[in-house]
């Protein structure tokens, strides 16, 4: 379960400070699918930043299944990372020089497990993702469709509670994206909490809930949205 | 676990570019060749001066006249020393190069003129007959005893004891043969004929004495030999700038001290271009950091530890200059069983060598450097690496 409390994060840009995220409150449970849409520039990186325990908060408080994320060194955070979260992001972000099969182990790596079971889960990740048979090949030789399954493979091998994904959808053409976004739903279905950024408000309407982010401010989406929310 | 994973993918990224990291190398592999060849043909030729050394009596003493001479030594004098304080035995030498001949033969070669005893102070072995005795300086015997160069150039066999040779218009007869020595330092130690002091004086028209050899009584002796000898010296030349008293183990401590002293300084020459090397080996690793930053955003992203990131680039590093340093041993053997026998003795001079030790010390100790090398060159670019925020690394473009 994601408990955000009064979670603010500022940048000096300049000589204005931007407040990425303003005093945001947020809950996702545990199986639950939540959208957040915004705009480019609104914070929902950030947000996604913080949730993933890639960056810290200036203010407020983090809790991830019941731990206090805020308060922990940069060496838990990446166990963190490592075990608990599986990141699918809009440029899929796999490493170029390692083939499909490596780039799903690479997790499985850091975690410090055995070979053989290495193998067992990487191939049971690449399987689901239905790219068993293309584990040799590297990024290069896969469609931009392929690749994001083989990033889902590589978020899912570490059997991790929450998915985060970042405009899974957004470098993908509608076909290719339509089987992301199923994909998604499957791991949905089996348990594990979702959480998706986007802009795009047919791709949000997917999930259970949704959410609006805008000026670092996050509303629910079934509130009355400001006008400008509507319109981005 | 963890470690044999890094490992692979360090040769991964090396791999992964070929021409580059084979240039990183270069530096390291010229490194390691410079150091063990230079390094190596010190000891080679420690190795044979040594050898050559070895043969000696450390209880020989030798005494040069030097400078200007503003005294002159007799026979008579040196063996006057013989049995004082702990001066056992005495002998003068004066030599020359002259032509000796047998018959139709004639061979050049470098007489002596000594006294008895000198066989037993140098260490010479007589293989037959016998060395000069006390009559045969007092009277003036025509006698010689030859090296083994000396028989086979002018007889062209070695049982020549009763033969004459002719020196300087004057005939010899051979009554003893030397010992074969072989050469030392490129110089043969057989080519050498000796006939009695009083003999050499006339025939060479010299009566300096410009040196003479001693021993001590047993080797604890010779510092005391030496300060007799000294003595006598200060003496007889009223000014110790004169002359030049060193026992054979002073000889061998100077030289033990010049070739440690050469060791150090050609090893401490090929360090620098090992350093060289490693810069250049940190220069790619930062290069290497800031292409790979994406990629280190990606690993952090993924839960890597700032110590996985670290190892990984440490030990690309050390995988480099290992491999360089492995290819310089390679390089450095090819080097000493290829190329140093194959040098044509016309470069080297008459009677020159060239020798090459590949020591296991040296080998383990540019090996050593290599790692140490890269381990430190690795770990300013390593520690810069883990420190990316993974955000940012994740943003890089």
């Amino acid at each position: 379960m994601i408990e955000l409390k009064q979670i603010s994060k500022r940048y000096q840009m300049g000589g204005d400070i931007i407040h990425a995220l303003d005093h945001v409150d947020l809950t996702v449970q545990d199986r639950e699918f939540v959208a957040i849409i915004g705009p480019s520039g609104s914070g929902k990186s950030t947000l996604m930043n913080i949730v993933g325990c890639l960056d810290y908060a200036d203010e407020g408080e983090y809790f991830l299944d019941g731990e206090d994320v805020s308060e922990l060194s940069s060496r838990e955070l990446a166990r963190i990372r490592n075990k608990k979260i599986g990141f699918v992001f809009q440029q899929f972000n796999l490493l170029g020089k390692l083939t499909a099969y490596e780039n799903v182990e690479l997790p499985l790596i850091y975690q410090g497990i055995s070979m053989s079971e290495r193998r067992e889960l990487t191939e049971q990740a690449l399987e689901r993702v239905g790219l068993k048979d293309r584990m040799k090949h590297k990024p290069k030789e896969l469609s931009g469709g392929q690749q994001q399954r083989v990033a889902i493979a590589r978020a899912l091998s570490t059997r991790p509670t929450l998915i985060l994904a970042d405009e899974p959808t957004g470098n993908l053409d509608s076909k290719s994206g339509y089987d992301i976004m199923q994909m998604l739903h499957e791991l949905h279905q089996q348990g594990n909490s979702i959480m998706l950024i986007t802009h795009d408000e047919k791709v949000s309407m997917e999930a259970q809930r949704r959410l609006a982010i805008y000026d670092g401010k996050v509303f629910p989406v079934e509130a009355d949205l400001p006008e400008e929310v509507l319109n981005a | 676990m963890k470690i044999i994973q890094a490992f692979k993918m360090a040769f991964k990224a090396i791999a992964s570019n070929k021409m580059r990291s084979f240039l990183t190398m270069l530096g390291i592999i010229i490194g390691v060749l410079s150091f063990t060849v230079m390094v190596g043909i010190v000891q080679g030729s420690t190795q044979t001066l040594t050898d050559s050394m070895s043969n000696l009596d450390p209880n020989m003493i030798t005494t040069r006249m030097m400078g200007r001479r503003t005294a002159t030594l007799t026979m008579e004098e040196i063996e006057d020393l013989r049995g004082k304080g702990s001066v056992n035995l005495t002998a003068p030498l004066i030599s020359t190069t002259l032509t000796a001949k047998a018959g139709v033969n004639t061979h050049s070669t470098t007489v002596e003129g000594t006294t008895d005893g000198y066989d037993q102070i140098r260490g010479l072995e007589i293989a037959e007959g016998r060395f000069l005795t006390e009559s045969d300086v007092q009277n003036r015997t025509s006698v010689a005893i030859v090296g083994v160069t000396v028989a086979d150039e002018l007889f062209g066999q070695r049982d020549v004891i009763g033969e004459t040779i002719n020196i300087d218009g004057r005939k010899y007869q051979i009554v003893g043969i030397f010992a074969e020595k072989g050469s030392s330092m490129g110089v043969s130690q057989d080519d050498h004929i000796v006939i009695p002091f009083t003999l050499a004086q006339r025939t060479f028209r010299n009566t300096n004495i410009s040196q003479f050899y001693a021993n001590a009584t047993t080797e604890n002796d010779v510092a005391a030999a030496v300060e007799t000898i000294e003595a006598f010296m200060l003496e007889k030349t009223g000014n110790e700038d004169h002359f030049n008293v060193q026992s054979q183990e002073a000889t061998l401590e100077t030289m033990n001290t010049m070739v440690s002293t050469m060791t150090l300084l050609t090893g401490f020459i090929a360090s620098i271009s090992l350093l060289v090397g490693g810069i250049g080996i940190m220069n790619i690793m930062l290069v290497s950091v800031s292409e790979r930053t994406r990629e280190i955003g990606i690993r952090k992203a993924i839960g890597a530890q700032r110590l996985d990131i670290m190892l990984q680039f440490i030990i690309e590093a050390v995988v480099l200059s290992l491999m360089g340093g492995l290819i310089g041993l390679g390089l450095s053997a090819v080097v000493r069983y290829v190329v140093i026998p194959n040098i044509p003795a016309s470069l080297m001079g008459e009677n020159g060598s060239l020798t090459m030790v590949i020591s296991g010390s040296v080998l383990t100790m540019s090996l050593m450097f290599s790692v140490v090398i890269g381990v430190i060159f690795g770990t300013y670019p390593a520690l810069k690496a883990s420190k990316l925020l993974p955000i940012e690394a994740l943003r890089y473009e």
